[in-house]
């Protein structure tokens, strides 16, 4: 399956995946980690990217946030393949177009709080002044405030994380991108984090990719859930189950 | 990234590691303080040499010739009037406009001659010399025992170790060293009188002069520079009379004779003045006698001293275009200058092997680094950091480590000159010679080596820098 690059019939794809493979090579092996995967993502759409370990889930992640290059096929985002960026390009799309968010966290641990969340700022060169008040902001609404002198090792892991996501919302993205993102937490935080994608989602208009191996937090949260194996696409369903923050309210 | 912010985060990084940062920086510092260190002594040497030859008035000295004796010489008989013409007599008068060129401080006559000195009634021969009252501050007369003399016309003498030890009756016998110190000679000749006896050169109305009467004159004035001849000689222009002149003794000089300038080659000094106004028979009279005999008095050579050692060059020109020979130890100091620019340039060489040392340091600390920050490079790309600013932010640490390197290598370096002067000082006191700086920090080279240290830290920072920003994020965040 081919897209049509042309940009008027699918201004409403936030990503769009075609014949994409990412292949290794490991010693004598070649390892398909991504194979022939087509796909595509609306704009605001919650999608999961479920699969076991090894099954390329997060190596399809890596290609859409931009930090691998695809062996062959596209990956098509805001009218641009990813595949023909330069690097210097690529890095700015990481930068304005897409957040992301890891399992482990991956803040700065010489930085504290504010500085971790400051530092896309810093490659998107804007100002100091502007640059506080923003770093403000992103820590208020995910309940940091307090804590932004603090190193991350002084934090506790849904703390971290909370971080992280303010960092990965601090240039105003697109595409929220989530590697596993309540794997190194409990189930109390892990809903606190799920909980704040889907705010995002729902009031920021954020296009949310996740990827997780949980498939019972894919059918709580996520509205579309694909299924990867062996790097290939075995299914691509909508979940109608995701419950919406409306549905939260009207139940607590 | 902006240029502020990077280096705030490039500080701030360097902060967090700071044992090893700082020992990197102190391996820069130390390097940039032995460059520093040798060539400030290069620099110190070179000055202190250029200070002592400009002291000695060997380089800063012109002397002058009247072509008319160079042509003179050996060939007496051979006299080409037509060349003649050109070159010119080197009276009083030209002195006078030797002394008004620019640059030149004074232009004073050579007057050296042969005469008796008794001391306590017994005679010495020796050679004796005018000294201008500029040489007052010259290495030969500086810090002498006794004074110099008090006026440019006083009836003094400074005497010439050599000479002193002679009139003490201490000569050393041939092949032995003269120990004595200067001072323990002066004390007992110091306020003594000398007489001088010396054959005076007195203008006589008759001036006709031809080929015999020359002769003639030669062979009297010959005689008449010898001690104890009275004798006057009217036919030659000039008569010759013997007269005394009573001189107390105000100086010891211990300057080798030898290394001192042209015209002070004597052993006993007089104001230049009076050696001046006595009049005595000089070898050139015999020349003028030949060609007529002039009111003014002429000189065999004058010196000119010129303000600055570089002027000399220009002002022997503008002598020998007013129709003078010149003579200047110019190109003496020429090569004496290409010797002090290979001695920098080995001190140099050997400076920057340090900070070449450091410089690997620099890489070292860097590219640790990198493996240590892997998993913190990888986050900043994956937010967003372009190749560029990592590389940016490798290449201010490094050049931060190199400028405080720089800065405090200068000060380290600067700090070591001063205590190898003050040590090399407290040696030469010891040795009971005068204290002496050889150590000089010019200005430029104190920004040159910060400049320099700096640079070199960037180019040892490219290889890290450009490997930092090389690295693959989905591999350096898989990294634990």
């Amino acid at each position: 399956m081919t897209i049509d690059p042309n940009p008027s019939q699918n201004g409403s794809y936030a990503v769009r995946i075609a014949d994409l493979c990412r292949h290794y090579q490991m010693g004598e092996t070649l390892i398909r980690a991504v194979d022939g995967v087509s796909l595509q993502v609306g704009s605001g759409e919650f999608v999961a990217l479920l699969g076991s370990s090894g099954s390329g889930k997060s190596s399809l992640l890596n290609l859409i946030a931009g930090l691998d290059r695809p062996t062959s096929g596209a990956v098509i985002v805001e009218d641009r393949d990813l595949a023909r960026l330069s690097r210097e390009e690529l890095a700015k799309y990481r930068l304005r177009t897409v957040g992301m968010v890891f399992q482990s966290f991956n803040l700065v641990s010489r930085m504290t709080l504010a500085e971790n969340v400051e530092l896309p700022l810093r490659f998107a060169e804007v100002d100091r002044g502007q640059r506080s008040a923003l770093t403000r902001q992103a820590l208020e609404r995910v309940g940091l405030s307090g804590r932004t002198s603090h190193r991350p090792s002084e934090l506790s892991g849904g703390e971290q994380q909370r971080a992280a996501l303010a960092r990965a919302l601090i240039n105003q993205p697109k595409l929220l991108l989530a590697d596993e993102p309540t794997g190194n937490l409990d189930s109390h935080t892990g809903a606190e984090i799920m909980n704040f994608l889907r705010e995002f989602n729902e009031s920021l208009g954020m296009t949310i990719v996740m990827v997780t191996h949980e498939r019972t937090l894919a059918e709580r949260y996520a509205r579309r859930m694909i299924f990867l194996a062996d790097g290939k696409l075995t299914d691509d369903q909508p979940n109608s189950a995701a419950v919406n923050t409306s549905m939260l309210g009207e139940r607590g | 990234m902006k240029a502020y912010d990077l280096t705030e985060l490039a500080l701030r990084n360097l902060r967090e590691s700071s044992l090893r940062n700082s020992l990197t920086t102190i391996g820069i510092s130390v390097g940039v303080a032995s460059l520093v260190a040798m060539l400030s002594l290069g620099i110190g040497l070179q000055k202190l040499a250029t200070r002592r030859l400009v002291s000695s008035g060997l380089f800063d000295t012109v002397v002058v010739m009247s072509r008319r004796d160079l042509r003179g010489f050996g060939r007496d008989d051979e006299r080409n009037t037509a060349t003649a013409a050109e070159s010119r007599t080197l009276d009083e008068s030209s002195r006078q406009e030797i002394e008004r060129l620019p640059d030149v401080l004074e232009a004073y006559p050579d007057i050296r001659f042969i005469t008796e000195l008794r001391y306590l009634d017994k005679p010495h021969l020796t050679m004796v010399s005018g000294i201008p009252a500029s040489a007052r501050s010259s290495d030969a007369f500086a810090g002498i025992p006794g004074s110099f003399f008090s006026s440019d016309n006083a009836s003094e003498v400074i005497l010439q170790k050599s000479f002193a030890m002679e009139l003490l009756g201490k000569t050393p016998k041939p092949g032995q060293e003269d120990d004595i110190p200067v001072a323990e000679l002066a004390r007992p000749l110091l306020g003594q009188e000398l007489t001088m006896r010396y054959a005076q050169r007195m203008p006589s109305p008759s001036s006709t002069s031809d080929a015999s009467t020359a002769d003639a004159a030669k062979a009297k004035s010959g005689r008449a520079s010898a001690p104890n001849e009275n004798e006057s000689a009217p036919e030659a222009g000039y008569s010759v009379v013997s007269r005394e002149q009573k001189l107390k003794i105000v100086g010891v000089s211990d300057l080798d004779p030898d290394s001192m300038r042209g015209a002070a080659r004597a052993r006993a000094f007089l104001p230049l003045k009076l050696a001046e106004d006595l009049h005595v028979m000089q070898p050139s009279d015999l020349r003028d006698s030949m060609r007529g005999f002039s009111k003014q008095p002429t000189y065999s050579t004058i010196s000119v001293r010129v303000k600055n050692p570089k002027q000399v060059e220009a002002v022997e020109q503008v002598i020998k275009k007013m129709g003078f020979n010149t003579f200047s130890i110019l190109d003496a100091t020429r090569s004496l200058r290409q010797f002090f620019t290979i001695l920098d340039l080995f001190l140099g060489i050997f400076g920057s092997l340090a900070l070449a040392v450091a410089s690997i340091g620099i890489v070292n600390t860097l590219v640790m680094a990198i493996l240590e920050r892997r998993r913190e490079i990888g986050i900043m790309k994956a937010i967003g950091a372009s190749d560029g600013d990592v590389k940016k932010l490798f290449f201010a640490e490094a050049g931060a480590m190199g400028a405080l390197g720089g800065v405090v290598g200068v000060a380290l370096g600067w700090t070591i000159g001063h205590v190898i002067n003050l040590g090399t000082n407290i040696y030469l006191k010891r040795q009971a010679l005068p204290p002496e700086s050889f150590w000089s920090v010019p200005w430029w080279l104190v920004g040159a080596a910060i400049v320099f240290a700096f640079v070199v830290s960037l180019v040892s920072g490219l290889y890290p820098a450009a490997r930092a920003a090389r690295l693959d994020p989905v591999r350096a965040l898989r990294y634990e």
